[in-house]
């Protein structure tokens, strides 16, 4: 899914990995002698490298149950996947890193075990959004990743940060935007709700979506490229030859960090934030580990030491955390988020599509 | 030399291998491709097998229909283009000396190890206001200040010819260097302009080769589906660019699928209108 964050792997994150790896090689009467272990699904490259690098050690250090970690192909097809293993009683992954879109869709046939909020000391702290819930109540997932996608510009054409959502519909921005190319990872359409609509909820109808669908028309002037392919954009972000657009917090201030002119900003109506959740598959007989691995990634250290070595933001409240202000402020913002209408991409998918398509190409 | 015509089975075998491949790699893959363009699409799941056709229905409109007319005309002109300039260019390259003519086919070989993603990055870069080839055009006093030449047709068209046109050379060559030269000796002495040569004898003698030549980079540049991304506007998205959206981003397989086979009967359809056209003339055949 985030493309960029594969090539964002630092040397670091390799040297860390091949020092776990030559560890792990060095004890083999280590591994051999934890008889407790979970299969882990995680999103292949940047995220399942660096959780290996830095989470999972720490996690069997503490537990003593031992993690293998698998690669999930990107989309939806590691859904179908389990869906179809669970059906012949098989889990592929116990506990799996799954998008809020396909969490839902999972949801439709009772593929994920409920998890009992008993067992998850820190549950009440977690933000309401890292709660996935089945309609009658029971918990299908608990937050695992989340990241922002906000407003980012080069510093040297705009000295000024822009502080609304509103600056992409200025006339004085024509042909200057960078926007994400697709109606299911832009979430622009939420942004126009949040920004012009009252909310998200005035996505609840089809006027309300047309409606906003004819106000986002009004951006099109204005976006000099709609992209799939993150590097693009950042490269001409940094350049200036596109000075404005929407792009992932973390990795814009680790560009400005490198010295970029770029910066991100949380307007005044939130940044975008999306999420993945950890889900156990109903083929998996590993119940007490995963409560053991869902409980241990959401204790606030754990969340700190993410936020500070993968780059996601918290999924706990920030009152909960060690994290300094400065660390806090790398990856996340206590302006209340624009959350996306995931509902919207399950039930309406194909003809948001279409809209979508029709309006930016035609 | 008299070929035998082959009559036992043991003289069809050496047929088996590549009979055998374009099972493998082409017809299975085809099926399946049409099978799945009639399955039922599932939103919120993947696909079940079925036999539907909506996802042709949904094809059929006024949008995908311009999407389609644009993708054909950008491939036309891809090809027109290419063989524009490939042609004279493969000729005169024929009467290059040995050593140039290897100096140029290698230069031209290296591009085409040069990947779609490479060279559509290459031309933005190039046509970029920040870095682009404008910067130049200022320092030489031809441009009052840099401006950006993408996103936009002209970068489009300009990158998928650049990616082409190696085919094209490559394609035509062959043909080229085993040309008569005798043919235009005698027309030369019959007081032909060296110009006036090259196309009322050169290009005649040529038009299968370039008739096949045509074909070949309309067809490649059909299934081109970065550069138009990278290098234009939404406007200048081909049909390639949305069934990868289907395919990829929507998981929408079987409307993918639906498209693709659109594409290819189109194609299909029009490469046999220009054999039909090209070929009634057909005279002479290359030994």
């Amino acid at each position: 899914m985030r493309k960029l964050h594969e090539t964002r792997l630092s040397r670091r994150a390799v040297l860390a990995a091949g020092v776990a790896g030559a560890g792990t090689l060095a004890m083999p009467s280590i591994l051999r002698a934890q008889d407790r272990s979970l299969k882990v699904g995680v999103y292949g490259g940047y995220f399942k490298d660096s959780f290996d690098a830095n989470i999972f050690p720490e996690f069997t250090k503490a537990t003593g149950i031992a993690v293998e970690s698998v690669a999930e192909p990107t989309g939806e097809a590691w859904l179908v996947q389990l869906q179809q293993a669970a059906r012949a009683g098989q889990a592929p992954a116990d506990l799996s890193m799954m998008s809020q879109t396909s969490t839902l869709k999972g949801q439709e046939t009772e593929l994920w075990t409920p998890l009992d909020p008993g067992k998850i000391r820190n549950f009440d702290d977690l933000l309401p959004q890292f709660v996935a819930k089945y309609p009658d109540g029971r918990v299908a997932g608990i937050g695992a990743v989340a990241w922002y996608i906000t407003l980012v510009t080069n510093t040297d054409v705009y000295p000024e940060a822009p502080e609304s959502w509103a600056a992409l519909w200025d006339p004085a921005n024509r042909d200057r935007l960078g926007l994400l190319a697709l109606v299911s990872n832009s979430f622009l359409l939420e942004v126009t709700a949040k920004t012009f609509m009252g909310g998200t909820d005035a996505l609840d109808t089809e006027e309300g979506q047309l409606a906003a669908f004819e106000k986002l028309a009004e951006v099109k002037p204005n976006v000099r490229l709609w992209y799939r392919d993150e590097a693009q954009f950042e490269q001409a972000l940094k350049s200036g030859e596109i000075p404005m657009g929407q792009y992932y917090h973390d990795v814009t201030g680790l560009a400005a960090a490198d010295g970029f002119p770029v910066r991100s900003t949380f307007p005044k109506e939130g940044g975008i934030q999306d999420s993945g959740n950890w889900v156990l598959s109903r083929a998996s007989d590993k119940v007490e580990e995963a409560h053991i691995f869902v409980d241990f990634m959401s204790q606030p250290e754990i969340q700190g030491l993410m936020s500070r070595k993968v780059g996601t933001a918290p999924t706990l409240k920030r009152d909960k955390l060690d994290l300094t202000d400065e660390e806090f402020a790398a990856v996340s913002s206590e302006i209340e988020p624009i959350i996306p209408r995931y509902d919207l991409y399950t039930s309406k998918s194909d003809w948001l599509n279409q809209k979508w398509t029709e309006m930016i190409v035609g | 030399m008299r070929r035998e015509p082959p009559r036992t089975l043991a003289d069809y075998a050496p047929l088996a291998f590549p009979a055998i491949m374009l099972v493998v790699f082409f017809v299975i893959p085809f099926s399946t491709m049409i099978a799945v363009s009639f399955f039922r699409r599932q939103q919120g799941g993947f696909y079940t097998p079925d036999f539907v056709l909506d996802n042709y229905a949904r094809f059929l409109s006024a949008f995908f229909g311009g999407v389609l007319g644009f993708s054909l005309m950008l491939a036309v002109m891809v090809a027109v283009i290419c063989v524009s300039i490939g042609f004279p260019f493969t000729y005169l390259l024929t009467k290059a000396s040995r050593r140039a003519q290897i100096v140029w086919l290698v230069c031209i070989l290296s591009v085409l190890s040069l990947s779609e993603v490479i060279i559509g990055f290459a031309w933005s870069t190039l046509f970029s206001r920040t870095a682009g080839i404008t910067n130049l055009l200022v320092a030489v006093g031809l441009m009052a200040e840099p401006r950006a030449l993408l996103p936009g047709f002209g970068a489009v068209l300009t990158g998928m010819v650049y990616q082409a046109l190696p085919y094209t050379i490559l394609v035509l060559y062959p043909s080229l260097v085993r040309l008569d030269p005798t043919l235009l000796e005698a027309a030369r002495t019959l007081g032909a302009s060296p110009l006036r040569g090259f196309f009322n004898i050169i290009v005649p003698a040529q038009r299968n080769t370039i008739v096949a030549t045509l074909i070949m980079v309309f067809v490649f540049a059909l299934g081109c589906y970065l550069l138009p991304q990278i290098l234009g506007r939404p406007q200048h998205w081909t049909l390639s660019v949305l069934i990868t959206d289907q395919a990829i981003y929507q998981s929408n397989m079987p409307f993918a699928a639906a498209m693709a086979v659109f594409l290819v009967l189109i194609s299909l359809a029009l490469v046999g209108l220009t054999l039909l056209i090209g070929g009634t003339g057909r005279q002479h055949h290359d030994a």
